[in-house]
């Protein structure tokens, strides 16, 4: 058996991407930290050492473990935490932010991501189990340049309010399109039940994915 | 959530080998068996669960389904419940099966979640899921909060004065009904368990749920082939149309011939401490006409022995509905 504990290596992380520039999410958390830090100076030191042994805990610990990882056709190698769930490797590690944490208990699906082409919940995934298989996330199936149909059909009809449970949406959407599932609304309805949308957009999400199967069962037949 | 190793195994062996070295392979195993991990991670991260092992599974040589020479099936204790569901034998000569197993969880769930964890599925009592409060199942002797706490969606068959937990598994019903067989690896050898014995009751040790013993490995499962002329179907009644636990669940596989029921496998879901085969059901229904009547009297039989709780008594009633709808609907000609 192998043992994926190799605690006497020394920690490195070889590909963790790098971003020159600002994200979205990485300007709104500095700007959380410096609201943080001039309104409450005195608990900030506490929240600061906190963070940073969490830190040291997911990626340098000696119980950190190496894997690798394929995910959107690119290969990283990382050292992690063996508790890591695939949801947070994907948006601690490899800072792929689109996959969302709503439930973390595989109730929600707003973690939502394609494992070998098949859509599973990411947050009861632990990332070092899947070592070798293709992940695909929301980043993976298009870019804003070159959307992937159902991420258009979601945008023509408006299937979102606030856009936090819409790229595991998107992605059980994707994938849907692969199984069997009957005609109707209803029967979108039910493939669709393990996504909760709390703005109730439900109606334009079902909307959004019977158009890209119209179209595509008209080019079947064409 | 407690640290833990991870290891692989390559071969049936090193998981038996490894599974071998705790003390229990029930509730408070230090070391356990990771395949799709639904049910086990969710766990995890309540600290219901604190293995100080995980041996992953997956790429074990259980992924299949096959027909066997007799007429019956064969699957693999790693098979996705979607594989399952979806399996053209399953669709045509084990309905009952498909249904139940497409009318639980999400299709994310179920792309992950296999065989033999579906088996071992653990309960969805929320006292149980929270370490806060006692729980004789999760820590024995620390009482049950359930019996004189919220107790609507729990079992009414089956239960002790110790636990009322409901088995939460939509294919263990099947299961039962299809009168399926576990197969087992461990130190000592192979062996092989009717599903009926495989679970246990509560009884004065419900953090004992099945036969398991440590290093015991499910492989595979296996069905009967299904009987001739016989039709099957799974009827499901829940709080929502979809994505939720029942409340109460039929698993109905019924022979008719000229109008005469000649042969009947009734189990019920959402109600017992285990997936809970009715022998008394059965018994009611075979030799009898498919009548309202008969169904009624079948029904009335299933649930004689139900012991309701505060705030779970209309199980019973919904029960019996639920059992004699889906027998009305197997029953009628197509």
């Amino acid at each position: 058996m192998s043992s994926q504990n190799e605690s006497d290596k020394k920690p490195e992380i070889k590909s963790r991407p790098e971003f020159g520039k600002s994200t979205r999410r990485t300007f709104l958390s500095r700007l959380g930290m410096a609201s943080l830090l001039a309104s409450a100076g005195s608990i900030a030191p506490a929240f600061g050492e906190r963070l940073e042994k969490e830190q040291s805990l997911s990626s340098e610990s000696k119980d950190a473990i190496a894997v690798t990882l394929r995910v959107n056709e690119r290969k990283y190698d990382l050292r992690i935490d063996p508790r890591t769930t695939l949801l947070d490797c994907l948006r601690e590690h490899l800072h792929l932010i689109g996959s969302k944490k709503g439930c973390d208990h595989g109730q929600c699906g707003a973690c939502t991501v394609h494992i070998n082409g098949r859509r599973v919940n990411s947050c009861l995934c632990f990332a070092a189990m899947y070592q070798g298989d293709e992940i695909t996330t929301i980043e993976g199936l298009g870019q804003p340049e070159n959307l992937h149909p159902m991420q258009q059909a979601f945008v023509s009809h408006d299937a979102y309010q606030c856009g936090y449970c819409t790229s595991g949406q998107i992605m059980s959407a994707a994938a849907l399109l692969k199984e069997p599932c009957g005609p109707e609304d209803a029967d979108v309805k039910e493939l669709m039940s393990g996504n909760i949308c709390r703005c109730g957009a439900y109606q334009n999400i079902v909307a959004a994915i019977q158009s890209v199967r119209q179209t595509r069962s008209e080019e079947k037949q064409a | 959530m407690k640290l833990f190793e991870l290891a692989r195994a390559d071969d049936p062996g090193q998981a038996i080998a490894a599974g071998a070295k705790a003390t229990t392979a029930q509730q408070g195993a230090e070391i356990r068996f990771i395949a799709g991990g639904t049910n086990l991670v969710d766990f995890m991260k309540l600290n219901v669960e604190t293995p100080q092992k995980l041996v992953d599974i997956n790429h074990l040589p259980f992924g299949k389904i096959e027909a066997l020479p007799d007429g019956g099936l064969s699957i693999g204790a790693v098979v996705r419940n979607s594989d399952l569901a979806y399996h053209p034998i399953v669709r045509k000569n084990y309905a009952v099966l498909s249904e139940a197993i497409l009318s639980g969880a999400s299709p994310q769930l179920r792309n992950m979640a296999t065989t033999a964890g579906n088996l071992l599925q653990r309960t969805r009592c929320m006292y149980f899921r929270d370490t806060a409060m006692p729980c004789n199942k999760r820590e024995p002797g620390s009482g049950c909060a359930a019996i004189t706490g919220i107790n609507r969606s729990l079992a009414i068959l089956g239960t002790s004065e110790h636990c009322i937990a409901t088995s939460p598994s939509d294919m263990n019903v099947a299961m039962a009904a299809l009168e399926a067989t576990i197969h087992i690896r461990g130190t000592k050898g192979k062996r092989s368990v009717p599903i009926g014995d495989f679970h246990l009751l509560p009884g004065n040790t419900p953090q004992r749920e099945t036969v398991l013993e440590p290093g015991d490995l499910i492989t595979h499962v296996t069905l009967p082939p299904p009987a001739p002329g016989s039709r099957s179907l799974y009827l499901k009644l829940r709080d929502r149309a979809s994505y939720e636990f029942a409340l109460a669940s039929a698993a109905v596989v019924i022979t008719a011939a000229g109008g005469k029921i000649t042969r009947a496998r009734v189990a019920l879901g959402g109600v017992g401490t285990r997936p809970w085969r009715s022998p008394e059901a059965e018994a009611e229904l075979t030799g009898q006409p498919a009548t309202q009547a008969v169904f009624q009297k079948a029904a009335n039989a299933a649930l004689r022995s139900a012991k309701p709780q505060s705030q779970n008594g209309f199980k019973i009633e919904l029960a019996k509905r639920c059992l004699v709808h889906a027998l009305k609907l197997v029953t009628q000609t197509a």
